[in-house]
Protein backbone atom coordinates (compact mmCIF):
# COMPACT_ATOMS: atom_id res chain seq x y z
CA UNK A 1 0.00 0.00 0.00
CA UNK A 2 2.91 2.37 0.98
CA UNK A 3 4.08 3.10 -2.83
CA UNK A 4 2.06 6.57 -3.30
CA UNK A 5 2.92 8.54 -0.36
CA UNK A 6 0.30 11.65 -0.85
CA UNK A 7 -1.98 8.88 -1.46
CA UNK A 8 -1.56 6.55 2.02
CA UNK A 9 -3.24 9.61 4.35
CA UNK A 10 -6.55 10.44 2.07
CA UNK A 11 -9.70 9.14 3.10
CA UNK A 12 -12.95 8.82 1.13
CA UNK A 13 -16.29 9.59 2.45
CA UNK A 14 -17.17 6.19 1.44
CA UNK A 15 -14.57 4.41 3.44
CA UNK A 16 -15.98 6.72 6.74
CA UNK A 17 -18.93 4.87 5.98
CA UNK A 18 -20.31 8.32 4.66
CA UNK A 19 -21.93 9.36 1.31
CA UNK A 20 -21.06 12.49 0.21
CA UNK A 21 -23.50 14.68 -2.19
CA UNK A 22 -21.83 15.59 -5.46
CA UNK A 23 -23.77 18.46 -5.85
CA UNK A 24 -23.01 20.23 -3.72
CA UNK A 25 -20.72 18.09 -1.39
CA UNK A 26 -22.33 18.18 1.80
CA UNK A 27 -21.60 14.60 3.52
CA UNK A 28 -24.20 12.29 5.09
CA UNK A 29 -24.67 9.22 6.88
CA UNK A 30 -24.46 6.02 3.72
CA UNK A 31 -28.44 5.47 4.46
CA UNK A 32 -29.78 8.72 3.61
CA UNK A 33 -31.35 8.90 -0.19
CA UNK A 34 -31.18 12.66 -0.81
CA UNK A 35 -28.95 15.55 0.26
CA UNK A 36 -30.85 17.69 2.89
CA UNK A 37 -28.96 20.60 1.86
CA UNK A 38 -29.23 21.07 -2.16
CA UNK A 39 -32.08 18.38 -2.23
CA UNK A 40 -30.31 16.51 -5.08
CA UNK A 41 -30.25 12.88 -4.97
CA UNK A 42 -27.40 10.74 -3.39
CA UNK A 43 -25.53 7.89 -5.26
CA UNK A 44 -23.39 5.29 -3.74
CA UNK A 45 -19.91 5.20 -5.57
CA UNK A 46 -21.03 1.79 -7.36
CA UNK A 47 -20.53 0.23 -10.89
CA UNK A 48 -24.63 0.39 -11.05
CA UNK A 49 -24.29 4.15 -12.88
CA UNK A 50 -22.41 2.50 -16.09
CA UNK A 51 -25.26 1.22 -17.64
CA UNK A 52 -26.34 4.78 -18.36
CA UNK A 53 -23.22 6.09 -19.43
CA UNK A 54 -23.17 2.81 -21.71
CA UNK A 55 -26.75 3.35 -22.83
CA UNK A 56 -26.16 7.14 -23.83
CA UNK A 57 -22.82 6.26 -25.48
CA UNK A 58 -24.41 3.96 -28.07
CA UNK A 59 -27.39 6.23 -28.41
CA UNK A 60 -25.06 8.96 -29.13
CA UNK A 61 -22.76 6.57 -31.48
CA UNK A 62 -26.00 5.89 -33.71
CA UNK A 63 -26.87 9.27 -34.23
CA UNK A 64 -23.34 9.90 -35.41
CA UNK A 65 -23.58 7.41 -38.50
CA UNK A 66 -26.56 9.89 -40.06
CA UNK A 67 -24.50 12.79 -39.16
CA UNK A 68 -21.94 11.90 -41.89
CA UNK A 69 -23.51 10.48 -44.17
CA UNK A 70 -25.80 12.69 -44.90
CA UNK A 71 -25.72 16.17 -46.04
CA UNK A 72 -25.41 19.23 -43.15
CA UNK A 73 -26.26 22.22 -46.34
CA UNK A 74 -27.56 22.95 -49.51
CA UNK A 75 -26.28 25.23 -50.97
CA UNK A 76 -27.79 26.81 -54.40
CA UNK A 77 -26.43 29.35 -56.47
CA UNK A 78 -27.09 30.20 -60.18
CA UNK A 79 -24.96 27.71 -60.93
CA UNK A 80 -27.03 24.79 -59.68
CA UNK A 81 -27.33 22.93 -56.19
CA UNK A 82 -24.99 21.41 -53.92
CA UNK A 83 -25.04 19.04 -50.83
CA UNK A 84 -22.55 18.53 -48.25
CA UNK A 85 -21.62 16.29 -45.68
CA UNK A 86 -19.57 17.52 -42.58
CA UNK A 87 -16.74 16.17 -44.07
CA UNK A 88 -17.93 17.23 -48.19
CA UNK A 89 -17.34 20.43 -46.15
CA UNK A 90 -13.87 20.27 -44.73
CA UNK A 91 -12.66 19.33 -48.38
CA UNK A 92 -14.22 22.41 -49.99
CA UNK A 93 -12.65 24.71 -47.11
CA UNK A 94 -9.66 23.50 -48.11
CA UNK A 95 -10.13 23.54 -51.94
CA UNK A 96 -10.70 27.45 -51.31
CA UNK A 97 -7.41 27.70 -49.08
CA UNK A 98 -9.68 28.56 -45.58
CA UNK A 99 -7.17 26.34 -43.98
CA UNK A 100 -7.75 27.90 -40.17
CA UNK A 101 -11.48 27.30 -40.37
CA UNK A 102 -11.41 23.99 -42.26
CA UNK A 103 -9.40 23.19 -38.91
CA UNK A 104 -11.83 24.34 -36.58
CA UNK A 105 -14.43 22.64 -38.33
CA UNK A 106 -12.70 19.52 -38.45
CA UNK A 107 -11.71 19.34 -34.75
CA UNK A 108 -15.33 20.25 -33.69
CA UNK A 109 -17.06 17.96 -35.66
CA UNK A 110 -14.58 15.07 -36.40
CA UNK A 111 -11.86 15.29 -34.17
CA UNK A 112 -13.79 16.06 -30.76
CA UNK A 113 -16.61 13.65 -31.10
CA UNK A 114 -14.93 10.31 -32.39
CA UNK A 115 -12.08 11.21 -29.11
CA UNK A 116 -15.20 11.58 -27.42
CA UNK A 117 -16.58 8.49 -28.22
CA UNK A 118 -12.97 6.90 -27.16
CA UNK A 119 -12.06 8.51 -24.30
CA UNK A 120 -15.77 7.94 -22.20
CA UNK A 121 -15.18 3.98 -23.54
CA UNK A 122 -11.99 3.59 -22.13
CA UNK A 123 -12.79 5.48 -18.56
CA UNK A 124 -15.82 3.62 -18.27
CA UNK A 125 -13.74 0.00 -19.02
CA UNK A 126 -10.70 1.26 -17.19
CA UNK A 127 -13.42 1.13 -13.78
CA UNK A 128 -11.84 -1.24 -11.45
CA UNK A 129 -8.90 -2.16 -13.26
CA UNK A 130 -6.83 1.02 -12.96
CA UNK A 131 -4.01 1.42 -10.52
CA UNK A 132 -4.47 4.56 -8.07
CA UNK A 133 -1.14 5.76 -9.74
CA UNK A 134 -2.97 6.77 -12.88
CA UNK A 135 -6.12 7.82 -11.29
CA UNK A 136 -5.09 11.66 -12.20
CA UNK A 137 -4.06 11.34 -15.50
CA UNK A 138 -7.78 9.71 -15.79
CA UNK A 139 -9.61 12.67 -14.01
CA UNK A 140 -7.93 15.21 -16.44
CA UNK A 141 -9.15 12.84 -18.99
CA UNK A 142 -12.84 13.10 -17.84
CA UNK A 143 -12.42 16.87 -17.19
CA UNK A 144 -11.13 17.43 -19.96
CA UNK A 145 -14.39 15.22 -22.15
CA UNK A 146 -16.29 16.65 -20.11
CA UNK A 147 -15.38 20.82 -20.80
CA UNK A 148 -14.68 20.03 -24.49
CA UNK A 149 -17.86 17.77 -25.50
CA UNK A 150 -20.57 20.88 -25.93
CA UNK A 151 -18.08 22.76 -28.26
CA UNK A 152 -18.88 20.23 -30.68
CA UNK A 153 -22.34 21.93 -31.05
CA UNK A 154 -20.71 24.97 -33.10
CA UNK A 155 -21.62 23.00 -36.20
CA UNK A 156 -25.26 23.21 -35.93
CA UNK A 157 -24.82 27.05 -34.75
CA UNK A 158 -22.75 27.50 -38.33
CA UNK A 159 -25.00 25.73 -39.93
CA UNK A 160 -27.97 27.53 -38.37
CA UNK A 161 -26.39 31.08 -39.45
CA UNK A 162 -25.60 30.42 -42.87
CA UNK A 163 -28.99 29.29 -43.73
CA UNK A 164 -30.53 31.79 -41.84
CA UNK A 165 -28.12 34.90 -43.21
CA UNK A 166 -27.17 33.16 -47.00
CA UNK A 167 -30.89 34.03 -48.91
CA UNK A 168 -30.10 35.98 -51.51
CA UNK A 169 -32.41 34.53 -53.91
CA UNK A 170 -31.51 33.42 -56.42
CA UNK A 171 -27.94 34.54 -56.64
CA UNK A 172 -26.84 32.11 -53.17
CA UNK A 173 -29.20 30.34 -50.54
CA UNK A 174 -28.42 27.78 -48.18
CA UNK A 175 -30.03 25.27 -46.60
CA UNK A 176 -29.57 23.03 -43.92
CA UNK A 177 -30.14 19.20 -44.41
CA UNK A 178 -31.11 16.20 -42.49
CA UNK A 179 -27.79 15.46 -40.49
CA UNK A 180 -27.46 18.95 -38.72
CA UNK A 181 -30.89 17.18 -36.28
CA UNK A 182 -28.27 13.89 -35.86
CA UNK A 183 -25.19 15.66 -35.37
CA UNK A 184 -27.10 18.15 -32.60
CA UNK A 185 -28.62 14.59 -31.03
CA UNK A 186 -25.45 12.95 -31.07
CA UNK A 187 -23.59 15.39 -29.49
CA UNK A 188 -26.51 15.91 -27.07
CA UNK A 189 -26.37 12.55 -26.21
CA UNK A 190 -22.93 12.18 -25.45
CA UNK A 191 -22.72 14.62 -22.93
CA UNK A 192 -25.37 13.22 -20.90
CA UNK A 193 -23.02 10.23 -21.35
CA UNK A 194 -19.92 11.80 -19.86
CA UNK A 195 -22.37 13.41 -16.98
CA UNK A 196 -23.75 9.91 -16.31
CA UNK A 197 -19.97 9.10 -15.31
CA UNK A 198 -19.32 9.56 -11.85
CA UNK A 199 -15.67 9.91 -11.61
CA UNK A 200 -15.73 8.83 -8.12
CA UNK A 201 -15.04 5.67 -9.52
CA UNK A 202 -11.46 6.18 -11.00
CA UNK A 203 -10.53 6.80 -7.33
CA UNK A 204 -12.04 3.99 -6.05
CA UNK A 205 -8.48 1.87 -6.48
CA UNK A 206 -8.58 -1.88 -5.24
CA UNK A 207 -11.43 -3.64 -2.99
CA UNK A 208 -11.18 -2.73 0.73
CA UNK A 209 -12.57 -4.30 3.46
CA UNK A 210 -14.63 -1.20 5.27
CA UNK A 211 -17.51 0.32 4.10
CA UNK A 212 -18.91 -1.94 1.20
CA UNK B 1 -11.70 12.24 10.58
CA UNK B 2 -14.65 10.35 12.73
CA UNK B 3 -14.39 12.91 15.53
CA UNK B 4 -15.26 15.97 13.57
CA UNK B 5 -18.94 16.68 13.63
CA UNK B 6 -20.56 15.40 10.06
CA UNK B 7 -22.07 18.69 9.18
CA UNK B 8 -18.45 20.40 9.34
CA UNK B 9 -17.26 17.41 6.30
CA UNK B 10 -17.12 18.41 2.47
CA UNK B 11 -16.51 15.26 0.31
CA UNK B 12 -14.32 16.38 -3.08
CA UNK B 13 -17.38 15.54 -6.08
CA UNK B 14 -14.60 14.59 -8.24
CA UNK B 15 -13.05 11.77 -6.17
CA UNK B 16 -14.80 11.44 -2.99
CA UNK B 17 -12.06 12.56 -0.67
CA UNK B 18 -13.48 13.69 2.97
CA UNK B 19 -11.84 16.82 4.07
CA UNK B 20 -12.78 19.31 7.21
CA UNK B 21 -14.61 22.85 5.47
CA UNK B 22 -13.75 26.00 7.68
CA UNK B 23 -14.71 29.37 7.00
CA UNK B 24 -12.30 31.03 4.84
CA UNK B 25 -10.88 34.15 4.84
CA UNK B 26 -11.66 36.63 1.41
CA UNK B 27 -8.88 35.62 -1.11
CA UNK B 28 -8.59 32.45 0.30
CA UNK B 29 -10.12 29.39 -2.04
CA UNK B 30 -10.03 25.74 -0.70
CA UNK B 31 -8.92 22.61 -2.87
CA UNK B 32 -9.54 19.04 -2.51
CA UNK B 33 -6.07 17.50 -1.45
CA UNK B 34 -5.91 14.45 -3.74
CA UNK B 35 -7.21 15.74 -7.08
CA UNK B 36 -7.13 19.06 -6.67
CA UNK B 37 -10.40 20.13 -7.63
CA UNK B 38 -11.46 23.18 -6.55
CA UNK B 39 -13.76 23.16 -3.67
CA UNK B 40 -14.77 26.34 -1.83
CA UNK B 41 -14.10 29.80 -3.51
CA UNK B 42 -15.33 32.62 -1.52
CA UNK B 43 -15.43 36.33 -2.90
CA UNK B 44 -15.95 39.58 -0.88
CA UNK B 45 -19.26 40.83 -1.62
CA UNK B 46 -19.47 37.71 -4.32
CA UNK B 47 -23.28 37.50 -3.94
CA UNK B 48 -23.73 41.70 -5.10
CA UNK B 49 -21.34 40.56 -8.50
CA UNK B 50 -23.13 37.77 -9.61
CA UNK B 51 -27.00 39.41 -8.98
CA UNK B 52 -25.33 42.76 -10.56
CA UNK B 53 -23.72 40.64 -13.32
CA UNK B 54 -26.92 38.20 -14.11
CA UNK B 55 -29.33 41.38 -14.36
CA UNK B 56 -26.03 42.65 -17.27
CA UNK B 57 -26.63 39.56 -18.92
CA UNK B 58 -30.29 40.01 -19.32
CA UNK B 59 -30.18 43.03 -21.03
CA UNK B 60 -27.88 42.38 -23.20
CA UNK B 61 -29.76 38.98 -24.15
CA UNK B 62 -32.63 41.18 -24.68
CA UNK B 63 -30.45 43.67 -26.72
CA UNK B 64 -28.97 40.50 -28.82
CA UNK B 65 -32.43 39.35 -29.47
CA UNK B 66 -34.09 42.24 -30.67
CA UNK B 67 -31.42 44.48 -32.89
CA UNK B 68 -29.90 43.29 -35.99
CA UNK B 69 -27.59 40.59 -35.66
CA UNK B 70 -25.43 40.06 -38.87
CA UNK B 71 -26.41 41.59 -42.59
CA UNK B 72 -25.17 40.20 -45.90
CA UNK B 73 -25.05 41.60 -49.24
CA UNK B 74 -24.14 40.80 -52.81
CA UNK B 75 -24.58 41.69 -56.09
CA UNK B 76 -27.46 44.59 -54.95
CA UNK B 77 -29.38 41.48 -53.15
CA UNK B 78 -29.22 42.30 -49.44
CA UNK B 79 -30.48 40.18 -46.52
CA UNK B 80 -30.21 40.78 -42.28
CA UNK B 81 -30.79 38.42 -40.14
CA UNK B 82 -31.65 38.56 -35.88
CA UNK B 83 -30.53 36.54 -33.64
CA UNK B 84 -34.36 34.80 -33.85
CA UNK B 85 -34.65 33.65 -37.18
CA UNK B 86 -31.02 32.05 -36.94
CA UNK B 87 -32.53 29.98 -34.53
CA UNK B 88 -35.58 29.40 -36.95
CA UNK B 89 -33.52 28.88 -39.73
CA UNK B 90 -34.63 25.06 -39.21
CA UNK B 91 -37.85 25.73 -38.79
CA UNK B 92 -39.58 24.40 -42.13
CA UNK B 93 -39.92 20.77 -42.78
CA UNK B 94 -38.58 17.87 -40.28
CA UNK B 95 -36.41 19.79 -38.71
CA UNK B 96 -38.43 21.76 -36.92
CA UNK B 97 -37.56 20.44 -33.47
CA UNK B 98 -33.81 21.69 -33.87
CA UNK B 99 -35.23 25.29 -33.88
CA UNK B 100 -36.64 25.24 -30.89
CA UNK B 101 -33.64 23.23 -29.67
CA UNK B 102 -31.21 26.05 -30.77
CA UNK B 103 -33.41 28.33 -29.78
CA UNK B 104 -33.16 27.01 -26.22
CA UNK B 105 -29.72 26.69 -26.29
CA UNK B 106 -28.39 30.21 -27.00
CA UNK B 107 -31.11 32.54 -25.75
CA UNK B 108 -33.92 30.45 -23.04
CA UNK B 109 -31.41 28.58 -20.92
CA UNK B 110 -29.04 31.24 -20.75
CA UNK B 111 -31.58 33.68 -19.58
CA UNK B 112 -33.43 30.82 -16.52
CA UNK B 113 -30.04 30.49 -15.05
CA UNK B 114 -29.26 34.47 -15.31
CA UNK B 115 -33.15 34.52 -13.71
CA UNK B 116 -32.35 31.66 -11.24
CA UNK B 117 -29.41 33.44 -10.08
CA UNK B 118 -31.25 36.81 -8.86
CA UNK B 119 -34.01 34.57 -7.39
CA UNK B 120 -31.59 32.74 -5.52
CA UNK B 121 -28.94 35.38 -4.70
CA UNK B 122 -31.61 38.21 -4.11
CA UNK B 123 -32.43 37.73 -0.54
CA UNK B 124 -29.18 36.37 0.62
CA UNK B 125 -27.33 39.60 -0.49
CA UNK B 126 -29.76 41.98 1.97
CA UNK B 127 -29.06 38.94 4.85
CA UNK B 128 -32.19 37.80 4.58
CA UNK B 129 -33.50 33.65 4.72
CA UNK B 130 -33.66 32.25 0.97
CA UNK B 131 -36.73 32.39 -0.77
CA UNK B 132 -39.07 29.52 -0.98
CA UNK B 133 -38.04 26.68 -3.56
CA UNK B 134 -34.71 28.59 -3.75
CA UNK B 135 -32.96 25.18 -3.25
CA UNK B 136 -34.48 23.45 -6.42
CA UNK B 137 -33.82 26.69 -8.32
CA UNK B 138 -30.15 26.72 -7.67
CA UNK B 139 -29.83 23.18 -8.12
CA UNK B 140 -31.73 23.86 -12.06
CA UNK B 141 -29.03 26.96 -12.59
CA UNK B 142 -26.13 24.30 -11.35
CA UNK B 143 -27.69 21.95 -14.12
CA UNK B 144 -28.28 24.02 -16.83
CA UNK B 145 -24.83 25.10 -16.71
CA UNK B 146 -23.29 22.92 -19.28
CA UNK B 147 -26.38 23.58 -21.84
CA UNK B 148 -26.01 27.01 -21.45
CA UNK B 149 -24.15 27.93 -25.15
CA UNK B 150 -24.04 31.46 -25.93
CA UNK B 151 -20.27 31.33 -26.01
CA UNK B 152 -20.30 28.45 -28.51
CA UNK B 153 -22.99 30.06 -30.44
CA UNK B 154 -20.19 33.20 -31.38
CA UNK B 155 -17.78 30.96 -31.82
CA UNK B 156 -20.18 29.52 -34.69
CA UNK B 157 -20.67 33.28 -35.91
CA UNK B 158 -16.99 33.61 -36.38
CA UNK B 159 -16.60 30.35 -38.06
CA UNK B 160 -19.65 31.00 -40.31
CA UNK B 161 -18.12 33.98 -41.38
CA UNK B 162 -14.91 33.49 -42.82
CA UNK B 163 -17.15 30.84 -44.87
CA UNK B 164 -19.48 33.89 -46.09
CA UNK B 165 -16.69 35.86 -46.46
CA UNK B 166 -15.55 35.01 -50.14
CA UNK B 167 -19.14 34.94 -50.73
CA UNK B 168 -20.75 38.11 -49.97
CA UNK B 169 -19.54 40.93 -48.12
CA UNK B 170 -21.25 40.61 -43.94
CA UNK B 171 -21.71 43.52 -42.15
CA UNK B 172 -21.73 42.88 -38.28
CA UNK B 173 -24.94 44.38 -36.51
CA UNK B 174 -25.40 45.99 -32.35
CA UNK B 175 -26.83 42.64 -31.65
CA UNK B 176 -23.57 40.47 -32.49
CA UNK B 177 -21.39 42.82 -30.00
CA UNK B 178 -23.77 42.70 -27.30
CA UNK B 179 -23.88 39.19 -27.05
CA UNK B 180 -19.65 39.66 -27.10
CA UNK B 181 -20.15 41.95 -24.12
CA UNK B 182 -22.80 38.97 -22.98
CA UNK B 183 -20.27 36.33 -23.11
CA UNK B 184 -17.73 38.46 -21.04
CA UNK B 185 -20.03 39.17 -18.32
CA UNK B 186 -21.07 35.38 -18.02
CA UNK B 187 -17.47 34.19 -17.47
CA UNK B 188 -17.00 37.24 -14.95
CA UNK B 189 -20.18 35.97 -13.37
CA UNK B 190 -18.92 32.03 -13.43
CA UNK B 191 -15.62 33.27 -11.64
CA UNK B 192 -17.75 34.98 -9.09
CA UNK B 193 -20.02 31.91 -8.28
CA UNK B 194 -19.11 29.78 -5.36
CA UNK B 195 -21.07 27.07 -5.17
CA UNK B 196 -20.40 25.62 -1.44
CA UNK B 197 -20.64 29.82 -0.01
CA UNK B 198 -23.89 29.69 -1.57
CA UNK B 199 -25.45 26.69 -0.27
CA UNK B 200 -24.11 27.16 2.64
CA UNK B 201 -26.11 30.40 2.88
CA UNK B 202 -29.48 29.16 1.22
CA UNK B 203 -28.91 26.32 4.16
CA UNK B 204 -28.58 28.84 6.93
CA UNK B 205 -32.77 29.33 7.85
Amino acid sequence: MGRNRAEVTIQTARDAGLVGCTRCGKVWPQQTHECGRCGATLKRVDNAGLQAVWAWWLAGLIFYIPANLYPMLRTSTLAGSQQNTIIGGVVELVTHHSYFVAAVVFVASVVIPVSKFIAIAYLALAVGNERRAGSHRHLHLFEVVEFIGRWSMVDVFVVAILSALVQLGAVVSIHPGPAAAAFALSVALTMLSAQSFDPRLIWRGPARTTGS
Amino acid sequence: MHETPIDQLIACPKCDALHQARHLGENERAACARCGTLLITPRARSFLHVIALSFTAMILMIAAIFFPFLKISAQGFSHASSVFEVAMAFSDGLLAPLSLVVLMLIVGLPVVRFGALIYTLWPLANARPAWPHARRVFRLAEELEPWAMAEIFIIGTAVALVKIGGLASVSLGPAFWAFCALIIVNALKNAFLSQWTIWDAIGQK
